[in-house]
């Protein structure tokens, strides 16, 4: 295989990862004000992700330098070009990523209800607005032969992209929802999966119809497995959800994640970024790519270390297996 | 004003501001892992008290580290997107790097360790926040060297057909000179800093809390800042020195706008010096500057170091017309404070020590106050470190390859870098002040009572709190 190839299917599996694992942070962030009826509830909520959302933070980290690393027109193309959206998405990290350390710092309530709102918008703008970069990725955005961006803001709010945003947002709230029934206990465990059920059925159409979309866009016959996947594990998901069987409802979100960003990337490849106006312009895995010495040296760095990663990485999710409830939280 | 001032402004004050957090980040977390070392060795409850303590300010800071550095990664692709271009062979990998490798490493372990109390055993409890300590240093390294091509670049190689360029040798970018020795320098910065902070808040209690049945933590927490200042300075010197005869090497216009030297022969540039008609500050480093021309020159005392002229004069002729040297009074000044704030923290330092001698307890009200400022100084150090590097280095982006300008996003237009900048600005200001009154906060309130520790009782694990929660 190319080493463009791999290092193609790594940065759609840096991606998949992160959308997975973020995936559920963002959703239980936007489940904050929903689930959590009273400040200790709401202390539940943030602390199923508390010992992890930071490491989860970081495949976003590693997908964006993995995309620098190996096709650095790909990520100079797409970082300026969606600027104004990307700024939405830092800001919104910003704020949330403090909120979380900062939130228990003061007993006051209004200190902590300032924060859990940060909470909110800042899962809720990213899970909104990956989608709608997502999709533009996929539908291709106006690029001149330079491979600069010469659309505007408004060139990446169409119907289809919108469709993407709700599309995510509704799978990162399943998502969130199945995650919780999975790590809480008692009142919001129930509250949590009855929940997702709703939601679920809610994103299993806008998931429908957006892959459907998608595929009349470019498609090919893997992508049209993996997006008929990707419905099935979202459904299979939302029946283990409905008869309480919290572990196989999450494998179910999971796995609809991650063969809803595979379809995206399976229809899109060879190109990285196809451009909507001259042909020229549209950037694909070999135009967009570093040189062969670089991505050799990078595919040794990533042999190496990915495993390592994936192996920390999975012993502090077995170490913070426990569920939580109000009874586990500390008075301070 | 265009869109390449506007997105100078705003690289700079992120970056300036991002690395407020850093050193205290870099310097604490290794600080924080000694203090929790010491406890878990000698079984000394002060050492575990010292390690909640510092641990939390440590971990108020740090998110604030974590959360500005994520912009730092995005803004090379949205704002330097022809730079990004331009290096993205040679830069990308050191930052990929750097994130597989250090992040999470870091963003991991220290999850581990702030929820860890009770959920590992003693010892991998320790291992965590090392493992976090390690990947925070590391990360230095890595984005160092990126950081020192575009000081000193090497292993690469221009295409003649794209105009980029490639990587030719990795490990010559990753042992590039100036890396090796602007890595224990940026590290040596950090723990000036983060060891001033252990020192301040060990001084306030020493001073204003006495006779609490703490003292005896707070004093040994004062003398290990301390100590901590006074050997990192020392680094900082032997390492800053090694680095001017480096820069004086690589990046001689550096050397030369740090002096404000345009030429020791001509006398007429002298007479439009204008940093000559600062010379009054030459009198309050009066001390220094005999010994920074000694060792930051050539390292002969009757060697003659190239001046601005002479080196605009070179540069003009090898990369065509235009102004090659950066704004002197900038890197003049920046230069100047660097050394300065660095070195009045190492003297404060010493008064501290001197103070506590043989068991006294200091008093002088001017100690307290100079105990006070002690962390701003060296983050001063820092800041005016990297506005002098950085700002040295100016026109280009990539010394000799790349001009400033060249490398700014075409796409972004003006009015979407003023909103950007804005928005950092308003953000980045306010979470300041918050994070500022947090640290005052939680210094006051001094070390926390760790005698109810959780021990292993019958309580159900269902049941049983939880030994740290957000």
């Amino acid at each position: 295989m190319e080493l463009t190839t791999v290092w193609f299917l790594l940065v759609a599996v840096l991606f998949t990862g992160y959308f997975i694992l973020e995936g559920f942070d963002f959703g239980v962030g936007m489940l904050l004000p929903v689930l959590g009826r009273d400040d200790r509830q709401r202390r539940v909520l943030i602390n199923t992700i508390g010992p992890v959302w930071d490491g989860n933070e970081v495949w976003l980290i590693t997908a964006g330098g993995a995309m620098f690393a190996a096709f650095p027109e790909w990520y100079a193309t797409l970082f300026s070009g969606f600027y104004l959206p990307l700024l939405l998405i830092l800001l919104a990290l910003i704020a949330r990523g403090v909120a979380f350390e900062y939130r228990h710092k003061r007993p006051e309530a209004s200190w902590k209800r300032r924060w859990d709102q940060a909470i909110f918008w800042g899962s809720a703008v990213p899970a909104v607005l990956w989608g709608v970069a997502f999709a533009n990725i996929f539908r291709g955005v106006p690029l001149d032969a330079d491979h600069e961006y010469v659309g505007g803001l408004l060139d990446l709010l169409h119907p289809y992209a919108l469709l993407g945003g709700l599309t995510t947002l509704g799978l990162f709230l399943t998502h969130g929802a199945v995650f919780l029934a999975l790590k809480t206990t008692g009142d919001i465990r129930e509250r949590a999966g009855a929940l997702a059920v709703k939601l679920g059925a809610g994103t299993a159409v806008a998931a429908v119809a957006f892959l459907g979309w998608s595929l009349t866009i470019r498609s090919s016959a893997a992508a049209v497995v993996l997006a008929v996947g990707a419905a099935l594990a979202l459904l299979g998901g939302l029946a283990a959800a409905r008869v309480r069987r919290e572990g196989w409802a999450f494998t179910g979100t999971a796995v609809a994640i991650a063969l809803a960003v595979a379809t995206l990337f399976a229809a899109l490849f060879p190109n990285v970024l196809p451009s909507t106006l001259d042909a020229a312009g549209t950037l694909t895995a070999t135009n967009a790519a570093s040189t062969p010495y670089t991505l050799k040296i990078m595919t040794w760095v990533a042999v190496v270390f990915t495993p390592i990663v994936l192996a920390y990485q999975g012993w502090t999710y077995w170490v913070f297996r426990r569920r939580i409830g109000v009874q586990n939280i500390p008075q301070h | 004003m265009d869109a390449l001032d506007v997105a100078r402004w705003q690289f700079g004050v992120t970056t300036v501001y991002h690395f407020l957090f850093v050193p205290l980040t870099i310097g604490l977390s290794v600080l924080v892992a000694i203090l929790q070392t010491m406890w878990h060795r000698t079984g000394n409850e002060r050492y575990l008290k010292l390690t909640k303590f510092y641990g939390k300010l440590f971990l108020i800071n740090f998110a604030m580290g974590v959360v500005t550095g994520i912009v730092q990664e995005f803004q090379f692709g949205m704002n330097w997107s022809d730079y990004s271009r331009f290096v993205g062979d040679i830069f990308g990998a050191p930052l990929a790097i750097e994130a597989l490798v250090a992040f999470f490493l870091e963003s991991t372990f220290i999850g581990l360790w702030i929820f860890g109390w009770d959920r590992l055993p003693k010892r991998l409890h320790l291992a965590a926040i090392w493992a976090a300590a390690i990947g925070t240093n590391l990360s230095a390294y890595f984005i160092l060297a990126a950081n020192s091509f575009m000081q000193n670049p090497v292993g690469f190689r221009i295409n003649p057909d794209s105009g980029r360029a490639e990587l030719t040798d990795f490990v010559a970018v990753l042992t590039n000179k100036v890396a090796l020795v602007t890595f224990p320098h940026t590290l040596a910065g950090s723990f000036l800093v983060a060891g001033s902070l252990v020192v301040t808040v060990g001084l306030w209690h020493v001073m204003r809390n006495r006779g609490s049945a703490d003292t005896g933590a707070y004093r040994f927490a004062t003398k290990f800042g301390s100590w901590v200042v006074l050997v990192s300075s020392a680094l900082v010197v032997l390492t800053g020195d090694i680095q001017g005869k480096i820069m004086t090497e690589v990046q001689p216009m550096k050397m030369a706008a740090a002096e404000g030297l345009y030429t020791t022969e001509s006398p007429a540039s002298f007479s439009v010096l204008t940093v000559g008609s600062l010379d009054g500050s030459r009198e309050v480093f009066a001390l220094k500057i005999p010994y920074l021309l000694s060792f930051l020159g050539t390292g002969d005392p009757h060697g003659t170091v190239q001046g601005i002229n002479d080196l605009q004069a070179q540069y003009a002729s090898q990369y065509g017309p235009g102004n090659y040297a950066p704004i002197i009074p900038v890197t003049y000044w920046s230069f100047r404070f660097m050394i300065g704030f660095g070195l009045a923290a190492a003297a404060i330092a010493l008064l501290v020590l001197w103070s506590q001698r043989k068991g006294r307890t200091p008093s002088s009200k001017w100690l307290l106050r100079a105990g006070l400022v002690m962390p701003v100084l060296p983050l001063l150090a820092n800041s005016f470190g990297w506005i002098f590097t950085e700002m040295g280095r100016q026109p280009w982006i990539v010394f000799g390859e790349m001009l400033t300008r060249n490398g700014v996003s075409r796409s972004v237009s003006l009015t979407e870098v003023l909103t950007s900048f804005t928005a950092f600005t308003l953000i980045y200001a306010t979470l300041a002040v918050i994070e500022f009154k947090l640290l005052v906060r939680y210094a006051r309130a001094g070390v926390p009572d760790v005698s109810d520790e959780p021990a292993d009782d019958d309580t159900d694990d269902a049941e049983r709190p939880l030994a740290f929660a957000y």
